[in-house]
């Protein structure tokens, strides 16, 4: 009875991946525009932002990236012990970037930087925009990371349990492709956001 | 061992065999041919809500001045009207209903790839769809925007936009999901022996709109959050007075509404090729052909969302690349068009109801699109844009279309649905009143618009009166067709459908009617030298 398809699942996350893309390939959209019109506002906004703890991030999550992919190749040799271990490390990479995050989002708070703010209102607009551009993008990505752990999650639980094991870890594989694409996503995010003053 | 099986069938797809009874059984099935009738029933009464409100506009446009209501009311109406016809009825449509119902037989599955997320797609479109109309009923009164929420407006007024624009964004979700679904499902789940060029035309149209769904649908997704985003948090995106950019907003909700139209019309397009070589028992005229065209349909048809544009402020040149793209997408429809006719040359033509209404969709699809070209035309768009004949174009595409390819859907596989036949006469019948009723309703909305008439107006100037009660006449004899359809398909009266009334080769005739739950007893594979349309 049961129907077991490992590719077709793996091909559905792929798809699922092309939608994601252009859910902020959207947003990159909007970004090239307002860049175009505001280029001068851009590049003043863009100091604003950390590009210490930006870079942090950056290296927080590929690091993440590495562990979730050796986890699969760690599920694939029978190593269930040492795949949670990387596991709660790519959880770990998570919540540090999300504590960064924080740190981040909470210092622009305190000093009225947010969207809606009376502060923003002094601003001009391509200022106002690059703010509201960086807490919508790095918003939005904040949840697919939050989303990208839950799955992780589950996956850990069923490494631990044995039910992820090394004849059947398609869940743990489209965890992983999720995950690399949180990741894709940021590595796009941080140039344009922090780098490009 | 055949022998025994006509002894002990099945039971079939509509007898609860789960540990669920009654209405539960239907609501917690992940089977595919269920969930693609639940889908009809919801879209059923959201279709005659839609047309109910289209009649109550018609009847304040019956004379010139205010009769019944005023502008805001007008307004109201047609942006429910609107949302509920396109994000509800036609663009979920044929794919939702009658892809989930017939695709996996027809190309020799028990069920779709993932049937949960299928039954999971089914509740975000119901969720999606309470969601929009709560914005009916919630906040500061109906969205006046229109249906296409265009900025700066939907950003300025004060009725409820953000319920509307959350529930098409959910509809939108469940729509992707949907299309990612069916492409895992043609991918992986054919029978043996069906390579892709012998699938059958209805999955290969499925197909194309399923890549559609999934590449153009996330735009307007992060379109209708930054909506969103923009009236909670004053963020300015597209209110100019913010520094916002309202021409980026119809950019970004084009690039998905435009191909939004193909994810309509392609289903509609593949049920009209699996009916029209069956009821003229002939091999399809050109089957890579069609095919392509449906693919060529969804890849170009992503590149002409500007045609909307025109008179919004574009570049010469862009403008001029649109309508040349525009001009483009018509030659697969036009392929398409060719070889239906050209299925019909020299077969044995049995005129059934299913066939009637694909040949009223040859029709009317024909005139919408041809309208189509002179409204992609740059120099004539100027002189119609946003007047009536923009409405009776996009109403014979969409309705004329889709619809009628919808109520040919219906009387195709009404027999193996539920097993049993419905009244032809009275199906004719209908299907005169539908056809009638729509060209007397929409066609005058050409003239008048060529007139200048605007769309979108709830009052008018004398000269176009005539024009206006035709329409409303149309109207009447529409819903007497509607209805005359519906009480001839709910009456129960028909009496047991044959496993194939109409002599189809495609797989869904090979089993009984209505289907066992796993469709077939014996795998299906296709042979060597089969293809999907081996008419004598």
């Amino acid at each position: 009875m049961e129907h077991r398809d490992d590719i077709g699942a793996k091909l559905g996350m792929w798809v699922f991946i092309f939608t994601e893309i252009l859910l902020f390939g959207g947003l990159f959209l909007v970004y090239a525009v307002m860049r175009g019109n505001y280029s001068a506002d851009f590049h003043s906004a863009a100091h604003h932002l950390n590009a210490f703890i930006g870079t942090i991030n950056t290296l927080v999550l590929l690091i993440s990236s590495a562990t979730v992919a050796m986890s699969i190749t760690a599920v694939q040799k029978g190593h269930n012990r040492f795949a949670v271990l990387l596991l709660f490390l790519t959880l770990i990479c998570a919540a540090v970037f999300m504590v960064n995050k924080y740190f981040e989002w909470g210092h622009k708070f305190s000093i009225g930087l947010y969207p809606g703010s009376d502060l923003m209102l002094t601003m001009n607009h391509g200022q106002v925009m690059f703010f509201s551009l960086y807490f919508f993008m790095t918003g939005l990505h904040m949840f697919h990371l939050v989303v990208g752990g839950i799955i992780l999650t589950i996956a850990m639980v069923k490494v631990n349990n044995g039910s992820i094991n090394s004849t059947r870890y398609v869940l743990l594989e489209n965890g992983g492709l999720y995950w690399h694409l949180v990741d894709l996503i940021w590595i796009f995010l941080f140039p344009l956001l922090y780098l490009i003053t | 061992m055949t022998e025994e099986k006509t002894h002990h069938p099945e039971p079939s797809y509509l007898v609860n065999t789960g540990k669920h009874k009654g209405l539960m059984s239907w609501l917690t099935s992940t089977d595919h041919k269920r969930i693609g009738l639940m889908y009809m029933y919801a879209m059923m009464v959201f279709f005659i809500v839609g047309v109910l409100l289209g009649e109550i506009m018609r009847l304040e446009l019956f004379r010139p001045g205010q009769q019944f209501y005023g502008p805001q009311v007008y307004n109201g109406l047609f942006t429910l009207h609107g949302i509920i016809m396109i994000f509800t009825v036609v663009i979920p449509g044929l794919a939702a209903v009658f892809g989930n119902f017939s695709m996996p037989i027809m190309i020799g599955a028990k069920d779709v790839a993932f049937p949960r997320l299928n039954l999971f797609s089914f509740y975000l479109y119901i969720l999606g769809a309470a969601i929009a109309l709560t914005s009916q009923f919630l906040g500061n009164g109906p969205p006046d925007t229109g249906w296409t929420f265009y900025a700066p407006y939907s950003i300025q007024t004060h009725t409820n936009v953000v319920a509307a624009v959350f529930g098409a964004f959910v509809l939108g979700f469940s729509s992707i999901l949907t299309g990612l679904n069916f492409i895992v499902t043609m991918h992986r789940m054919r029978a043996p022996g069906m390579t892709f060029f012998k699938m059958p035309l209805f999955p290969w149209s499925l197909y194309a709109t399923a890549w559609i769904q999934v590449l153009a649908t996330p735009i307007v997704g992060i379109t209708l959050l930054m909506v969103i985003a923009e009236r909670w948090l004053r963020i300015g995106f597209f209110d100019p007075a913010l520094g916002g950019d309202p021409v980026l907003y119809q950019h970004l909700f084009w690039i998905y509404s435009h191909p939004a139209v193909y994810i309509m019309i392609l289903p509609a397009m593949g049920v009209i090729t699996e009916i029209i070589p069956t009821f003229s028992q002939r091999r399809v005229f050109g089957y890579r052909a069609i095919a392509i065209s449906s693919l060529a349909i969804a890849l170009v048809g992503y590149f002409v969302w500007a045609h909307h544009m025109y008179t919004s402020g574009m570049s010469p040149t862009a403008r001029w690349i649109f309508s040349l793209l525009t001009f483009l997408v018509a030659v697969p429809s036009a392929i398409k068009v060719f070889n239906w006719v050209t299925t019909m040359y020299k077969g044995s033509i049995d005129l059934k109801p299913p066939f009637l209404f694909a040949l009223g969709f040859i029709f009317l699809f024909m005139i919408g699109g041809m309208t189509g070209l002179t409204l992609g035309a740059l120099a004539t768009n100027i002189h119609v844009h946003d007047t009536a004949y923009v409405v009776a174009h996009f109403h014979y595409i969409v309705f004329g279309g889709v619809g009628f390819a919808f109520f040919a859907a219906i009387h195709y596989w009404y027999p193996k649905m539920y097993g049993r036949m419905y009244n032809f006469k009275r199906a004719n019948w209908a299907f005169g009143f539908l056809f009638i009723g729509f060209n007397l309703l929409y066609f005058p909305q050409f003239v008048i618009g060529i007139m200048g008439m605007p769309r979108r107006y709830y009052d008018y100037l004398p000269q176009y009166t005539l024009g206006m009660q035709l329409s409303f006449f149309g109207g009447i004899l529409l819903l007497i067709g509607i209805i005359l359809m519906l009480t001839n398909l709910f009456s129960k009266k028909g009496g047991k459908a044959p496993d194939n009334p109409w002599g189809g080769r495609t797989w869904e005739w090979t089993i009984p009617s209505p289907p066992p739950l796993e469709n077939f007893d014996v795998m299906p594979e296709m042979g060597e030298n089969e293809t999907p349309y081996d008419y004598k």
